[in-house]
Protein backbone atom coordinates (compact mmCIF):
# COMPACT_ATOMS: atom_id res chain seq x y z
CA UNK A 1 0.00 0.00 0.00
CA UNK A 2 1.14 3.59 -0.75
CA UNK A 3 0.39 6.64 1.12
CA UNK A 4 1.10 9.84 0.46
CA UNK A 5 3.06 11.60 2.68
CA UNK A 6 2.36 15.03 4.59
CA UNK A 7 5.15 16.53 6.27
CA UNK A 8 3.75 19.57 7.87
CA UNK A 9 5.57 22.60 8.64
CA UNK A 10 6.80 21.59 12.16
CA UNK A 11 8.38 18.37 10.78
CA UNK A 12 10.68 20.66 7.94
CA UNK A 13 11.98 22.86 11.58
CA UNK A 14 11.59 22.42 15.08
CA UNK A 15 10.61 18.84 14.55
CA UNK A 16 13.13 17.40 11.77
CA UNK A 17 13.51 14.28 13.95
CA UNK A 18 10.29 13.16 13.42
CA UNK A 19 10.26 13.49 9.69
CA UNK A 20 13.95 11.44 9.67
CA UNK A 21 13.12 8.89 12.21
CA UNK A 22 9.50 8.44 10.49
CA UNK A 23 11.05 7.72 7.15
CA UNK A 24 13.82 5.78 8.01
CA UNK A 25 11.27 3.29 10.43
CA UNK A 26 8.90 3.27 7.60
CA UNK A 27 11.98 2.36 5.18
CA UNK A 28 12.46 -0.40 7.34
CA UNK A 29 8.75 -1.76 7.51
CA UNK A 30 8.74 -1.28 3.81
CA UNK A 31 5.84 0.91 3.75
CA UNK A 32 6.43 2.93 0.67
CA UNK A 33 4.76 6.69 0.66
CA UNK A 34 5.24 9.98 -1.96
CA UNK A 35 5.48 12.96 -0.39
CA UNK A 36 3.06 15.52 -1.61
CA UNK A 37 4.38 17.81 -3.88
CA UNK A 38 3.64 21.69 -3.42
CA UNK A 39 2.24 20.77 0.05
CA UNK A 40 1.41 23.99 2.39
CA UNK A 41 0.80 24.96 5.60
CA UNK A 42 -2.32 23.04 6.99
CA UNK A 43 -3.47 26.24 9.09
CA UNK A 44 -2.23 24.82 12.34
CA UNK A 45 -4.25 26.47 15.67
CA UNK A 46 -3.75 29.84 14.06
CA UNK A 47 -6.07 29.83 10.53
CA UNK A 48 -8.61 28.43 13.40
CA UNK A 49 -8.54 31.34 15.65
CA UNK A 50 -8.48 33.70 12.80
CA UNK A 51 -10.74 33.20 9.99
CA UNK A 52 -13.17 29.83 9.77
CA UNK A 53 -13.35 30.31 6.07
CA UNK A 54 -9.11 30.00 5.86
CA UNK A 55 -9.14 27.69 8.56
CA UNK A 56 -11.16 25.17 5.47
CA UNK A 57 -9.66 26.53 2.94
CA UNK A 58 -5.68 26.15 3.79
CA UNK A 59 -6.18 22.35 4.45
CA UNK A 60 -8.64 21.79 1.70
CA UNK A 61 -5.73 23.33 -0.94
CA UNK A 62 -3.89 20.21 0.51
CA UNK A 63 -6.58 17.86 -0.01
CA UNK A 64 -7.13 18.87 -3.19
CA UNK A 65 -3.33 18.49 -4.54
CA UNK A 66 -3.71 15.03 -2.81
CA UNK A 67 -6.87 13.91 -4.28
CA UNK A 68 -5.44 14.94 -7.59
CA UNK A 69 -2.15 13.37 -7.28
CA UNK A 70 -2.83 9.85 -5.78
CA UNK A 71 -7.00 9.83 -6.07
CA UNK A 72 -7.70 6.69 -3.57
CA UNK A 73 -4.78 6.69 -1.38
CA UNK A 74 -4.71 7.48 2.12
CA UNK A 75 -3.19 10.45 3.60
CA UNK A 76 -0.22 9.81 6.33
CA UNK A 77 0.08 12.63 8.32
CA UNK A 78 2.75 12.32 11.40
CA UNK A 79 1.69 15.88 13.28
CA UNK A 80 -1.52 15.70 15.09
CA UNK A 81 -2.32 19.06 14.40
CA UNK A 82 -2.02 18.67 10.90
CA UNK A 83 -3.93 15.57 11.19
CA UNK A 84 -6.95 16.83 12.73
CA UNK A 85 -6.92 20.32 10.43
CA UNK A 86 -7.05 18.03 7.16
CA UNK A 87 -9.51 15.36 8.66
CA UNK A 88 -11.96 17.82 10.03
CA UNK A 89 -11.99 19.48 6.69
CA UNK A 90 -12.16 16.00 4.76
CA UNK A 91 -15.12 15.25 7.00
CA UNK A 92 -17.18 18.02 6.68
CA UNK A 93 -16.82 18.49 2.84
CA UNK A 94 -18.01 15.17 2.89
CA UNK A 95 -21.03 16.07 5.52
CA UNK A 96 -21.86 19.71 4.26
CA UNK A 97 -22.28 20.36 0.42
CA UNK A 98 -22.61 24.02 1.83
CA UNK A 99 -19.44 23.92 2.84
CA UNK A 100 -17.75 22.27 0.08
CA UNK A 101 -18.68 24.86 -2.22
CA UNK A 102 -17.61 27.39 -0.15
CA UNK A 103 -14.24 25.52 -0.13
CA UNK A 104 -14.15 25.37 -3.55
CA UNK A 105 -15.25 29.40 -4.34
CA UNK A 106 -11.63 29.99 -2.18
CA UNK A 107 -9.67 27.25 -3.90
CA UNK A 108 -10.70 28.81 -7.78
CA UNK A 109 -8.25 31.51 -6.98
CA UNK A 110 -5.57 29.14 -6.70
CA UNK A 111 -7.08 26.71 -9.56
CA UNK A 112 -7.92 23.81 -8.07
CA UNK A 113 -11.10 21.87 -7.36
CA UNK A 114 -12.00 19.66 -4.62
CA UNK A 115 -14.00 17.02 -4.57
CA UNK A 116 -14.38 15.69 -0.78
CA UNK A 117 -12.49 12.19 -1.46
CA UNK A 118 -9.86 11.72 1.24
CA UNK A 119 -8.70 9.54 3.79
CA UNK A 120 -6.63 11.28 6.11
CA UNK A 121 -4.85 8.92 8.74
CA UNK A 122 -2.76 9.84 11.51
CA UNK A 123 0.85 8.18 11.36
CA UNK A 124 0.04 6.07 14.83
CA UNK A 125 -3.12 4.90 13.21
CA UNK A 126 -1.00 3.32 10.10
CA UNK A 127 1.87 2.34 12.76
CA UNK A 128 -1.26 0.64 14.85
CA UNK A 129 -3.74 -0.68 12.46
CA UNK A 130 -1.29 -0.81 9.21
CA UNK A 131 0.89 -2.51 10.48
CA UNK A 132 0.50 -3.54 14.49
CA UNK A 133 2.69 -5.42 16.61
CA UNK A 134 2.84 -8.38 14.81
CA UNK A 135 4.44 -7.03 11.89
CA UNK A 136 6.85 -5.13 13.91
CA UNK A 137 8.23 -7.94 16.17
CA UNK A 138 10.25 -9.90 13.24
CA UNK A 139 11.95 -6.85 12.61
CA UNK A 140 13.47 -6.22 16.17
CA UNK A 141 17.01 -6.52 16.72
CA UNK A 142 17.62 -4.50 19.77
CA UNK A 143 15.42 -5.72 22.14
CA UNK A 144 14.89 -2.19 24.63
CA UNK A 145 15.46 -4.62 28.22
CA UNK A 146 15.16 -2.78 31.11
CA UNK A 147 13.18 0.56 29.67
CA UNK A 148 9.77 1.86 30.81
CA UNK A 149 8.02 4.07 28.44
CA UNK A 150 5.48 6.34 28.89
CA UNK A 151 2.78 6.32 25.88
CA UNK A 152 1.96 9.97 25.69
CA UNK A 153 -0.86 10.35 22.89
CA UNK A 154 -1.74 14.22 23.38
CA UNK A 155 -5.38 14.97 22.25
CA UNK A 156 -5.55 15.34 18.54
CA UNK A 157 -4.96 12.39 17.10
CA UNK A 158 -7.46 10.84 19.78
CA UNK A 159 -10.51 13.50 19.57
CA UNK A 160 -12.72 14.32 18.57
CA UNK A 161 -12.58 11.80 16.13
CA UNK A 162 -12.49 8.03 18.05
CA UNK A 163 -10.67 6.74 14.37
CA UNK A 164 -8.41 3.85 16.23
CA UNK A 165 -8.64 3.89 19.93
CA UNK A 166 -10.38 5.28 22.74
CA UNK A 167 -10.35 8.75 23.65
CA UNK A 168 -10.70 8.79 27.36
CA UNK A 169 -8.37 5.87 28.44
CA UNK A 170 -5.63 5.26 24.81
CA UNK A 171 -3.96 1.85 24.54
CA UNK A 172 -2.49 1.49 20.97
CA UNK A 173 1.16 2.40 21.55
CA UNK A 174 1.38 -0.35 24.13
CA UNK A 175 1.41 -3.02 22.30
CA UNK A 176 4.02 -1.04 20.32
CA UNK A 177 6.02 -0.38 23.09
CA UNK A 178 6.05 -4.28 24.41
CA UNK A 179 6.57 -5.58 21.12
CA UNK A 180 10.28 -3.53 21.24
CA UNK A 181 11.10 -5.21 24.87
CA UNK A 182 10.30 -2.10 26.36
CA UNK A 183 7.96 -2.44 29.41
CA UNK A 184 4.61 0.47 29.63
CA UNK A 185 4.88 2.94 32.54
CA UNK A 186 1.39 3.16 34.05
CA UNK A 187 -0.29 6.17 34.04
CA UNK A 188 -2.82 8.04 33.04
CA UNK A 189 -1.74 11.33 31.60
CA UNK A 190 -1.69 9.56 28.31
CA UNK A 191 -4.54 11.53 26.49
CA UNK A 192 -4.32 14.46 28.77
CA UNK A 193 -3.53 17.87 27.78
CA UNK A 194 0.15 19.53 26.92
CA UNK A 195 -1.25 22.96 27.13
CA UNK A 196 -0.51 23.50 23.04
CA UNK A 197 0.31 27.07 22.03
CA UNK A 198 -0.26 28.47 25.77
CA UNK A 199 3.01 27.94 25.74
CA UNK A 200 3.96 31.03 23.65
CA UNK A 201 0.88 33.49 24.97
CA UNK A 202 0.36 32.38 28.19
CA UNK A 203 3.27 30.32 29.24
CA UNK A 204 1.86 29.99 32.98
CA UNK A 205 -0.81 27.75 31.77
CA UNK A 206 1.11 26.00 29.68
CA UNK A 207 3.82 25.02 32.34
CA UNK A 208 0.98 24.34 34.83
CA UNK A 209 -0.05 21.66 32.26
CA UNK A 210 3.36 20.29 30.83
CA UNK A 211 4.34 20.16 34.17
CA UNK A 212 1.38 17.87 35.54
CA UNK A 213 2.30 15.28 32.87
CA UNK A 214 5.53 15.68 33.92
CA UNK A 215 5.85 14.68 37.08
CA UNK A 216 3.14 12.09 36.81
CA UNK A 217 6.03 10.57 34.49
CA UNK A 218 8.25 10.30 37.00
CA UNK A 219 9.98 6.74 37.40
CA UNK A 220 9.31 6.14 33.42
CA UNK A 221 12.20 6.44 31.43
CA UNK A 222 10.97 8.25 28.46
CA UNK A 223 7.85 9.72 27.33
CA UNK A 224 7.32 8.75 24.11
CA UNK A 225 4.98 11.23 21.37
CA UNK A 226 3.49 11.59 18.22
CA UNK A 227 2.92 15.44 17.70
CA UNK A 228 5.65 18.39 17.71
CA UNK A 229 3.94 20.50 19.83
CA UNK A 230 3.41 17.94 22.90
CA UNK A 231 6.93 16.69 22.41
CA UNK A 232 8.27 20.64 21.86
CA UNK A 233 6.43 21.79 25.23
CA UNK A 234 7.48 18.20 27.06
CA UNK A 235 11.06 18.89 26.37
CA UNK A 236 11.77 22.78 26.09
CA UNK A 237 10.74 23.26 29.60
CA UNK A 238 11.82 21.07 31.65
CA UNK A 239 14.23 23.57 33.86
CA UNK A 240 11.84 26.47 34.23
CA UNK A 241 9.39 23.46 35.34
CA UNK A 242 11.72 22.08 37.83
CA UNK A 243 12.46 25.57 39.30
CA UNK A 244 8.24 26.31 39.26
CA UNK A 245 7.88 23.01 40.93
CA UNK A 246 10.79 23.09 43.38
CA UNK A 247 11.43 19.28 42.08
CA UNK A 248 14.25 18.36 39.19
CA UNK A 249 12.67 17.19 36.01
CA UNK A 250 14.90 15.81 33.71
CA UNK A 251 13.49 12.85 31.55
CA UNK A 252 14.04 12.06 28.07
CA UNK A 253 10.89 12.65 25.72
CA UNK A 254 11.06 11.05 22.23
CA UNK A 255 8.90 10.50 19.26
CA UNK A 256 7.55 6.85 19.05
CA UNK A 257 8.81 6.33 16.03
CA UNK A 258 12.72 7.33 17.34
CA UNK A 259 11.85 4.53 19.67
CA UNK A 260 10.38 1.85 17.22
CA UNK A 261 13.72 3.03 14.73
CA UNK A 262 16.32 2.48 17.73
CA UNK A 263 14.28 -1.35 18.63
CA UNK A 264 14.57 -2.35 14.82
CA UNK A 265 18.48 -1.30 14.54
CA UNK A 266 18.99 2.15 13.48
CA UNK A 267 21.55 4.31 15.38
CA UNK A 268 21.13 6.96 17.49
CA UNK A 269 21.95 9.06 14.44
CA UNK A 270 20.22 7.58 12.71
CA UNK A 271 16.69 8.48 14.40
CA UNK A 272 17.73 11.81 15.13
CA UNK A 273 18.29 11.46 18.92
CA UNK A 274 21.33 14.44 18.79
CA UNK A 275 18.44 16.53 17.75
CA UNK A 276 16.27 16.39 20.70
CA UNK A 277 16.43 18.50 23.62
CA UNK A 278 16.09 16.05 26.13
CA UNK A 279 17.42 12.55 26.75
CA UNK A 280 19.66 12.18 29.78
CA UNK A 281 22.52 10.38 29.80
CA UNK A 282 20.78 7.41 31.97
CA UNK A 283 18.46 6.52 28.86
CA UNK A 284 21.75 6.34 26.69
CA UNK A 285 23.55 3.88 28.78
CA UNK A 286 20.68 2.06 29.34
CA UNK A 287 20.37 1.91 25.56
CA UNK A 288 23.74 1.06 25.22
CA UNK A 289 23.34 -1.82 27.12
CA UNK A 290 21.06 -3.61 24.74
CA UNK A 291 23.24 -3.55 21.49
CA UNK A 292 21.41 -3.54 17.98
CA UNK A 293 21.73 -7.65 16.03
CA UNK A 294 21.85 -6.57 13.11
CA UNK A 295 22.76 -2.50 13.14
CA UNK A 296 25.42 -2.70 10.31
CA UNK A 297 22.82 -3.84 7.63
CA UNK A 298 20.08 -1.45 8.45
CA UNK A 299 22.12 1.57 8.94
CA UNK A 300 22.95 1.73 5.05
CA UNK A 301 19.29 1.56 4.58
CA UNK A 302 18.64 4.42 6.27
CA UNK A 303 21.51 6.36 5.48
CA UNK A 304 19.90 6.00 2.31
CA UNK A 305 16.12 7.22 3.42
CA UNK A 306 17.87 10.45 5.40
CA UNK A 307 20.18 11.20 3.39
CA UNK B 1 -32.82 42.22 36.56
CA UNK B 2 -30.12 44.52 34.28
CA UNK B 3 -28.92 41.60 32.37
CA UNK B 4 -32.65 40.94 31.14
CA UNK B 5 -33.31 44.58 29.87
CA UNK B 6 -29.86 44.07 27.73
CA UNK B 7 -30.59 40.66 26.19
CA UNK B 8 -34.21 42.06 24.91
CA UNK B 9 -32.66 45.39 23.68
CA UNK B 10 -29.58 44.05 21.37
CA UNK B 11 -29.24 42.06 18.26
CA UNK B 12 -26.52 39.63 18.68
CA UNK B 13 -24.23 39.98 15.53
CA UNK B 14 -23.62 37.26 13.08
CA UNK B 15 -21.22 35.75 14.60
CA UNK B 16 -22.61 35.26 17.46
CA UNK B 17 -25.71 34.38 16.49
CA UNK B 18 -23.94 31.17 14.61
CA UNK B 19 -22.66 30.39 18.24
CA UNK B 20 -26.10 30.63 19.84
CA UNK B 21 -27.83 28.44 17.21
CA UNK B 22 -25.11 25.92 18.02
CA UNK B 23 -25.49 26.04 21.56
CA UNK B 24 -28.82 26.13 22.09
CA UNK B 25 -29.42 22.85 23.25
CA UNK B 26 -27.09 23.04 26.34
CA UNK B 27 -29.06 21.76 29.39
CA UNK B 28 -26.04 23.80 31.48
CA UNK B 29 -24.80 20.28 33.38
CA UNK B 30 -21.07 21.38 33.48
CA UNK B 31 -19.87 18.50 31.90
CA UNK B 32 -17.68 21.16 29.82
CA UNK B 33 -16.40 23.06 32.46
CA UNK B 34 -15.76 19.83 34.53
CA UNK B 35 -13.40 18.57 31.90
CA UNK B 36 -11.94 21.84 30.82
CA UNK B 37 -7.73 21.43 31.50
CA UNK B 38 -7.57 25.23 31.24
CA UNK B 39 -11.06 25.85 33.41
CA UNK B 40 -8.66 27.19 36.61
CA UNK B 41 -6.91 29.90 34.47
CA UNK B 42 -10.55 31.18 33.01
CA UNK B 43 -12.37 34.01 34.41
CA UNK B 44 -15.55 32.49 33.25
CA UNK B 45 -16.21 28.56 33.48
CA UNK B 46 -17.11 27.37 30.03
CA UNK B 47 -20.80 26.52 31.14
CA UNK B 48 -20.95 30.12 32.28
CA UNK B 49 -19.82 31.76 28.90
CA UNK B 50 -22.55 29.88 27.47
CA UNK B 51 -25.35 30.85 29.43
CA UNK B 52 -24.36 34.30 28.76
CA UNK B 53 -24.05 33.53 24.72
CA UNK B 54 -27.63 31.93 25.09
CA UNK B 55 -28.50 35.22 26.97
CA UNK B 56 -26.73 37.14 24.32
CA UNK B 57 -24.59 39.37 26.30
CA UNK B 58 -22.19 39.66 23.38
CA UNK B 59 -20.02 42.76 25.70
CA UNK B 60 -19.40 40.39 28.82
CA UNK B 61 -18.57 37.71 26.62
CA UNK B 62 -15.92 39.18 24.27
CA UNK B 63 -14.07 41.08 28.07
CA UNK B 64 -13.65 37.59 28.89
CA UNK B 65 -10.49 35.67 28.31
CA UNK B 66 -12.38 32.35 28.62
CA UNK B 67 -12.34 31.24 25.00
CA UNK B 68 -8.36 32.58 24.15
CA UNK B 69 -7.67 29.79 26.88
CA UNK B 70 -9.22 26.93 24.77
CA UNK B 71 -6.34 24.73 24.02
CA UNK B 72 -8.66 22.80 21.73
CA UNK B 73 -8.24 19.26 23.35
CA UNK B 74 -11.92 18.65 22.17
CA UNK B 75 -12.57 17.17 25.65
CA UNK B 76 -15.64 18.89 26.28
CA UNK B 77 -16.80 18.05 22.35
CA UNK B 78 -16.00 14.32 23.14
CA UNK B 79 -18.05 14.20 26.76
CA UNK B 80 -21.23 16.87 26.17
CA UNK B 81 -23.81 14.94 26.51
CA UNK B 82 -25.84 17.15 24.19
CA UNK B 83 -23.64 16.84 21.50
CA UNK B 84 -22.49 20.23 21.00
CA UNK B 85 -19.71 20.96 19.06
CA UNK B 86 -18.33 23.26 21.88
CA UNK B 87 -14.72 23.20 21.03
CA UNK B 88 -15.73 24.45 17.37
CA UNK B 89 -17.83 27.11 19.08
CA UNK B 90 -14.60 28.65 21.45
CA UNK B 91 -13.06 29.06 17.75
CA UNK B 92 -15.77 31.10 16.51
CA UNK B 93 -15.81 33.51 19.61
CA UNK B 94 -11.59 33.72 19.21
CA UNK B 95 -12.67 34.31 14.98
CA UNK B 96 -15.32 37.11 16.03
CA UNK B 97 -12.54 38.69 18.22
CA UNK B 98 -9.61 38.70 15.84
CA UNK B 99 -11.52 41.25 14.09
CA UNK B 100 -12.33 43.25 17.18
CA UNK B 101 -9.03 44.61 18.12
CA UNK B 102 -9.66 44.11 22.10
CA UNK B 103 -6.46 45.08 24.47
CA UNK B 104 -7.59 41.41 26.08
CA UNK B 105 -6.65 39.28 23.64
CA UNK B 106 -3.94 41.79 21.43
CA UNK B 107 -1.36 39.11 22.25
CA UNK B 108 -3.52 35.35 21.24
CA UNK B 109 -4.21 37.67 17.74
CA UNK B 110 -0.62 39.08 17.00
CA UNK B 111 0.53 35.27 17.74
CA UNK B 112 -1.84 33.66 15.34
CA UNK B 113 -1.64 36.94 12.78
CA UNK B 114 2.22 36.59 12.88
CA UNK B 115 1.85 32.72 11.79
CA UNK B 116 -0.53 33.59 9.02
CA UNK B 117 1.60 36.47 7.73
CA UNK B 118 4.66 33.87 7.33
CA UNK B 119 2.41 30.96 5.84
CA UNK B 120 0.76 33.73 3.72
CA UNK B 121 4.50 34.34 2.26
CA UNK B 122 5.56 31.30 2.06
CA UNK B 123 3.28 29.00 1.99
CA UNK B 124 4.80 27.05 4.81
CA UNK B 125 5.35 28.68 8.10
CA UNK B 126 8.86 29.48 8.94
CA UNK B 127 9.18 29.40 12.78
CA UNK B 128 11.81 32.11 13.19
CA UNK B 129 10.49 34.34 11.10
CA UNK B 130 7.02 34.13 12.62
CA UNK B 131 8.28 34.30 16.41
CA UNK B 132 10.31 37.58 14.91
CA UNK B 133 7.27 39.23 13.86
CA UNK B 134 5.53 38.67 16.96
CA UNK B 135 8.32 39.29 18.71
CA UNK B 136 8.38 42.83 16.99
CA UNK B 137 4.30 43.20 16.65
CA UNK B 138 4.68 42.98 20.55
CA UNK B 139 7.04 45.67 20.85
CA UNK B 140 8.07 44.47 24.70
CA UNK B 141 12.09 44.03 24.83
CA UNK B 142 11.57 41.50 27.66
CA UNK B 143 9.59 38.65 26.54
CA UNK B 144 12.19 37.77 23.87
CA UNK B 145 14.57 36.37 26.32
CA UNK B 146 12.05 33.97 27.79
CA UNK B 147 12.10 32.44 24.22
CA UNK B 148 15.80 33.35 23.66
CA UNK B 149 17.77 29.89 25.18
CA UNK B 150 15.00 27.63 23.37
CA UNK B 151 15.65 29.86 20.13
CA UNK B 152 19.50 29.57 20.46
CA UNK B 153 19.36 25.59 21.69
CA UNK B 154 17.47 25.25 18.38
CA UNK B 155 19.90 27.42 16.20
CA UNK B 156 22.82 25.12 17.68
CA UNK B 157 21.25 21.49 16.48
CA UNK B 158 20.67 23.43 12.88
CA UNK B 159 16.72 22.83 13.17
CA UNK B 160 15.57 26.85 12.70
CA UNK B 161 18.21 29.65 11.01
CA UNK B 162 17.33 32.94 12.18
CA UNK B 163 15.47 34.81 9.55
CA UNK B 164 14.31 38.73 8.65
CA UNK B 165 10.74 39.01 7.70
CA UNK B 166 10.27 38.80 3.50
CA UNK B 167 8.71 41.44 2.14
CA UNK B 168 7.26 41.18 -1.69
CA UNK B 169 4.48 39.00 -2.86
CA UNK B 170 3.01 35.65 -1.12
CA UNK B 171 2.96 32.66 -2.36
CA UNK B 172 -0.70 31.80 -1.00
CA UNK B 173 -1.60 35.49 -1.81
CA UNK B 174 -4.41 34.36 -4.13
CA UNK B 175 -5.71 32.22 -1.50
CA UNK B 176 -5.78 34.85 1.31
CA UNK B 177 -7.21 37.72 -0.53
CA UNK B 178 -10.35 35.63 -1.73
CA UNK B 179 -10.93 34.52 1.89
CA UNK B 180 -11.00 38.11 2.57
CA UNK B 181 -12.93 38.74 0.07
CA UNK B 182 -15.76 36.55 0.72
CA UNK B 183 -15.54 37.54 4.37
CA UNK B 184 -16.07 41.13 3.72
CA UNK B 185 -19.99 41.16 3.47
CA UNK B 186 -20.93 43.46 0.86
CA UNK B 187 -21.96 46.94 0.95
CA UNK B 188 -26.00 46.86 0.87
CA UNK B 189 -26.19 43.08 1.65
CA UNK B 190 -29.20 41.40 3.47
CA UNK B 191 -28.15 41.01 7.07
CA UNK B 192 -30.43 37.88 7.14
CA UNK B 193 -29.08 36.21 4.25
CA UNK B 194 -25.11 35.25 5.24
Amino acid sequence: MTYIYYPGCSLEGSAKEYDHATRAFLDIMEVERVELDDWTCCGATAADAQSRLLSLALPARNLALAEKAAPGCDILVPCSACYLNLKKVAHKSAAEPETLREINAVLAAEGMVYHGNSSVRHLLDVLVRDLGADRLAPKITRQLHGLAIAPYYGCQCLRPFAVFDDPEAPVSMDALITACGANVFQWSMGPKCCGASHMNTKMEVGLTLAGAILKAAEGADAIVTVCPMCQMNLEAFQKKISRRQGSPVDITIMYLPQLLGLATGLSQKAVGLDLNLAVTQEFRSKLEQNPASKAVTVESACERATG
Amino acid sequence: MQETITVSGAEPSPALRRVKEWIQPCIQCGTCSGSCPNEFAMDLTPRRLWRMVLMGQENDIFKSRTFTLCSSCYYCTLRCPRGLPLTEAMAALKQASAGRGLRTHRQSNLFYGSFMQSVRRHGRVREMEFMALYFMGLGNPLLPLRFAPLGLKLMVKGKVSLQVPSRGSGKLDALFNKVKEMETPAAGSNPNGE
